[in-house]
């Protein structure tokens, strides 16, 4: 990754631009930290698709089912267990919220592999099959989560301690998202040791650069693809079943909701760079908080203008890496 | 017959017998089949021929992948809906919304063209996909002008109030334009953007005209899909997000044109066609069989007439893999 | 000396275009032979094919009478087979330090060596912890190279060495190659006829998808109308 520091400082400048705006200090704290904690839950569901798109040339479409799998594979933990949450204290809840989130991640990994073994490997390197070939999936997938977990939304019990705000100040900032911000940051951290100081993290980054050299230095770049996959749709697990407990229920329309604030987030950040994802869905989770506050109307549509403006500035996305 | 067609015949027995059957069908249905609802699956079926084969000649015929098919469909409605609602039911105003929604789809083809078709399949059509999220929210957002999420209902002129003369209006129309559709993919441009699609490594030698003509194909699809639009419009005498702009239609276009054949212009035809009426008339079917199997675990949810969705997929996944051509090529065999 | 590398009657075809159309020839073991032709010829396809990045559609290759033809790339690579291709395909957004351990499949680099990596291009140890991207052309050659030989190999696939190299530059990979001949055997495609002249045991020459002659470099060498006649040029003027 590039020391290329612009693009990382303009999340400070966003933030920092939108405090005169929004008028009170307490008010741009609590809307800063949401903006963030969401940040980081868009980086967890975006970064697998953007390093799998970046080293295998493989975009899958149907990512958003990893995502929803992961959000009611923790749905079902946390209906099952939640008495457990009932007592108020931080064990009690890390006892349930543990396991959701293991389960979450185990679930999506266990169907990232079968994707790709079954739907992906037959298309490589046909871009357009691929395209038609994750949509299918897609479709098909979403519907079997209708079959097992039913259509309507599952309300979510509440931990006992993690929820709720604590006063800064003036402002109240809820507990849940630090914690979100936290676990983002300790993701993103492994993903940058893994992939800066580990072995198979240099493997990674030179195969995103050129797979045939890595191949011709005598590597099975392949065994590597499929545990990128897995090791992707994991995460993405990891984002639905943290976004789930956020928002305090699942439907089955999660995942394709913000499946389209992924893409936007992976193209603002360059296909393929994982700390363009992290960038990006720092700036697109700030943006959207603080429109939600300042212009509710433009909200929605304010993370595709940023996408924009950010691809007329750098056409290729903030980080881009190797292929066009 | 053969220059109706444009030369294109459809090569195979069965599938010319199927062909007319449709064709009697939707041209006889008011009398064939009696009702509303058979009418108005006609209709739909005409309507979505035309949208599906506009699809066919981007996906099939040049080979691009977009999401913004439904955008432009919704143009065609919402010009129709804004038209004939704020400036009242005569022809006057019907034209205008015709004549802006498809100078607007116009314009926004040629802008998403010439932007976008520089760059790889993958980057043009999450493009394509955040441009069409992007319009589904205006028109919910701006719902002073569009009617937000309960849409438009508005009155038609005089002359198209009769639900037959509306019903033979947007037949024909949809036929006139499937048959010029027909003509343009078997002219030399269609077969330009063939061969662009069968070898994009060699027609890249010819350079700058690659992006011209993919886009001529994105505006013409893109009007293709308007005037579907329009008449869509025009027959539910009604416009709003979740007819015209719904991710879902989008997925039913993908179904339609894979099933069917792409690359076909009749694989649309079939598609359509089998698609509207399962759609409303197979989930009858799967109802009964739903609680026929109620005893045995998992099948009832799988047999569910909510489900069918779900074997679509998974036809449409073994047609990917195995039948690029769809039905039609299968039976073209 | 035995065959180190054979190849009967290859054919590659990639998509419709029949580029190898029946090559046969033969590396022996520690020779350094170079593969000569105009453009177009075929010579990176040889090399490609050999290498397995792309299939042979016919024909054979022989690596210590061993067929490999059918082989998938990273196992023709660990039967000890080195590729240098024409642009270099060194990892510009890694360091140099980090292209050599990855080229170095055992672990890190021995130290051994990496002091011959340092003696013969003193660059490497120089510019150890810069990114690889922002070295000079010749040195990313030279990063290339050193890659191919951090750990032994018996033979190495290079193509073009030289193409695009300052003459001092090519001064000092003649010096690199004359000492990798000793322990080496290399199968070398080139355009600049000097340092073919000066490193190649052998030559192959190419054209049109065939290998149009075979022999030793030195005669070649000294017969300026065979240099005119196969390569369109004499020796005079491509100094």
């Amino acid at each position: 990754m590039k020391t290329d520091w612009i693009p990382l400082a303009v999340i400070p400048l966003l933030a920092l631009a939108a405090l005169p705006l929004v008028g009170s200090v307490p008010t741009w704290v609590t809307l800063t930290v949401a903006g963030l904690a969401m940040g980081m839950m868009i980086f967890m569901m975006a970064s697998g698709l953007t390093l799998v798109f970046g080293l295998m040339d493989v975009m899958n479409f149907a990512h958003g089912i990893f995502i929803s799998v992961g959000a009611y594979g923790a749905a079902t933990v946390l209906t099952r267990m939640g008495a457990q949450m009932q007592g108020g204290t931080l064990a009690g809840d890390l006892s349930v919220m543990l396991p959701a989130v293991a389960a979450a991640i185990a679930l999506a990994a266990v169907m990232g592999w079968f994707f790709e073994r079954v739907l992906i490997r037959p298309v490589y390197g046909d871009h357009l099959k691929q395209i038609l070939i994750t949509m299918g999936g897609l479709i098909v997938f979403e519907q079997l989560i209708h079959v097992v977990w039913g259509a309507d939304m599952i309300p979510l019990p509440r931990p006992g301690a993690i929820t709720g705000s604590f006063i800064l100040g003036d402002a109240a900032i809820e507990r849940y998202r630090v914690a979100a911000v936290v676990v983002g940051l300790v993701v993103f951290a492994a993903l940058w040791i893994i992939l800066n100081r580990t072995r198979i993290g240099l493997l990674v980054r030179a195969g995103v650069e050129n797979p045939e050299m890595v191949e011709s230095l005598g590597y099975r770049i392949r065994r590597l693809f499929v545990g990128v996959f897995v090791a992707g749709s994991g995460l993405a697990g990891l984002g639905g079943a943290m976004w789930a407990m956020y928002q305090e229920q699942v439907t089955p329309a999660m995942g394709m909701q913000v499946l389209v604030v992924v893409f936007i987030v992976v193209i603002i950040g360059g296909l393929g760079s994982v700390g363009g994802c992290f960038v990006g869905a720092l700036l697109v989770g700030l943006m959207a908080n603080y429109t939600g506050f300042l212009a509710p109307k433009l909200a929605l549509g304010s993370n595709i203008l940023l996408m924009v403006l950010v691809l007329l500035w750098r056409p290729r996305g903030l980080y881009p890496v190797g292929k066009a | 017959m053969k220059r109706l067609l444009s030369g294109d015949l459809p090569r195979s027995k069965v599938l010319a017998v199927i062909l007319v059957l449709v064709f009697l069908g939707l041209a006889a249905a008011p009398f064939i089949f009696p009702g509303t609802r058979s009418l108005n699956v006609a209709a739909k079926v005409a309507v979505f021929i035309l949208l599906v084969a506009s699809y066919d000649l981007l996906l099939g015929y040049t080979g691009i992948v977009s999401f913004a098919h439904t955008m432009f469909f919704g143009i065609g409605g919402y010009g129709v809906g804004i038209a004939m609602s704020k400036l009242g039911s005569g022809w006057g105003s019907l034209l205008l919304g015709i004549s802006i929604s498809l100078v607007v789809s116009l314009a926004i083809a040629l802008a998403i063209g010439l932007l976008s078709l520089r760059v790889r399949a993958i980057f043009f059509a999450m493009i394509t996909l955040a441009v069409a999220a992007f319009f589904q929210i205006l028109a919910s957002q701006l719902s002073d002008f569009t009617g937000g999420e309960d849409g438009l209902t508005f009155l038609l002129p005089e002359l198209l109030r009769g639900r037959l003369t509306a019903y033979y209006v947007v037949l024909a129309a949809a036929t006139v334009l499937f048959l010029a559709l027909l003509r343009v993919v078997n002219s030399p441009f269609g077969r330009v953007l063939l061969s662009i699609r069968e070898n994009e490594f060699r027609s890249e030698a010819i350079g700058y005209r690659l992006v011209t003509y993919r886009t001529v194909a994105n505006c013409l699809a893109a009007l293709g899909a308007t005037a579907a639009g329009v008449l869509y419009a025009l027959w539910l005498r009604y416009t709003g997000p979740d007819t015209t702009l719904s991710f879902n239609i989008m997925i039913d276009i993908l179904l339609m044109v894979v099933i069917g054949g792409m690359g076909t212009m009749y694989g649309p035809v079939l598609g359509a066609t089998l698609f509207v009426v399962a759609q409303n008339y197979l989930q009858d079917l799967m109802k009964l069989a739903s609680g026929a199997t109620s005893g045995i675990p998992l099948l009832p949810q799988v047999l569910h007439p909510d489900r069918w969705l779900l074997w679509l997929g998974v036809l449409f996944i073994v047609c990917v893999y195995y039948f690029p051509s769809g039905i039609v090529g299968r039976l073209r065999r | 000396m035995p065959d180190l590398l054979r190849l009967e009657g290859v054919n590659t075809h990639i998509g419709q275009y029949h580029i190898l159309q029946g090559v046969d020839f033969v590396v022996p073991e520690k020779q350094l032979v170079m593969l000569l032709g105009r453009n177009g010829a075929g010579k990176t396809t040889c090399l490609r094919t050999i290498m397995g990045l792309w299939r042979a559609s016919a024909g054979k290759v022989l690596y210590q009478d061993r067929e490999i033809q059918g082989l998938q790339t990273p196992d023709i690579s660990r039967l000890g087979i080195a590729y240098v291709p024409e642009n270099m395909g060194i990892f510009a957004g890694l360091t140099v330090r980090e292209n050599l351990v990855l080229a170095a499949r055992g672990g890190d680099p021995d130290d051994t060596r990496l002091e011959r990596i340092f003696r013969l291009f003193p660059a490497m140890q120089k510019f150890w912890h810069s990114h690889a991207g922002n070295l000079s052309g010749g040195q990313k050659q030279m990063l290339a190279i050193s890659r191919a030989i951090v750990e032994p190999r018996r033979l190495l696939l290079i193509d073009e060495p030289t193409k695009g190299l300052a003459p001092a530059i090519i001064g000092a990979m003649i010096e690199a190659f004359g000492e990798l001949k000793r322990d080496t055997t290399l199968l070398v495609v080139e355009q600049n006829f000097h340092f073919a002249r000066s490193l190649g045991d052998a030559v192959a020459v190419m054209d049109s998808g065939r290998i149009v002659h075979t022999g030793a470099m030195a005669a070649l060498a000294a017969d300026g109308r065979l240099q005119q006649r196969l390569l369109g040029l004499s020796l005079e003027s491509h100094q």
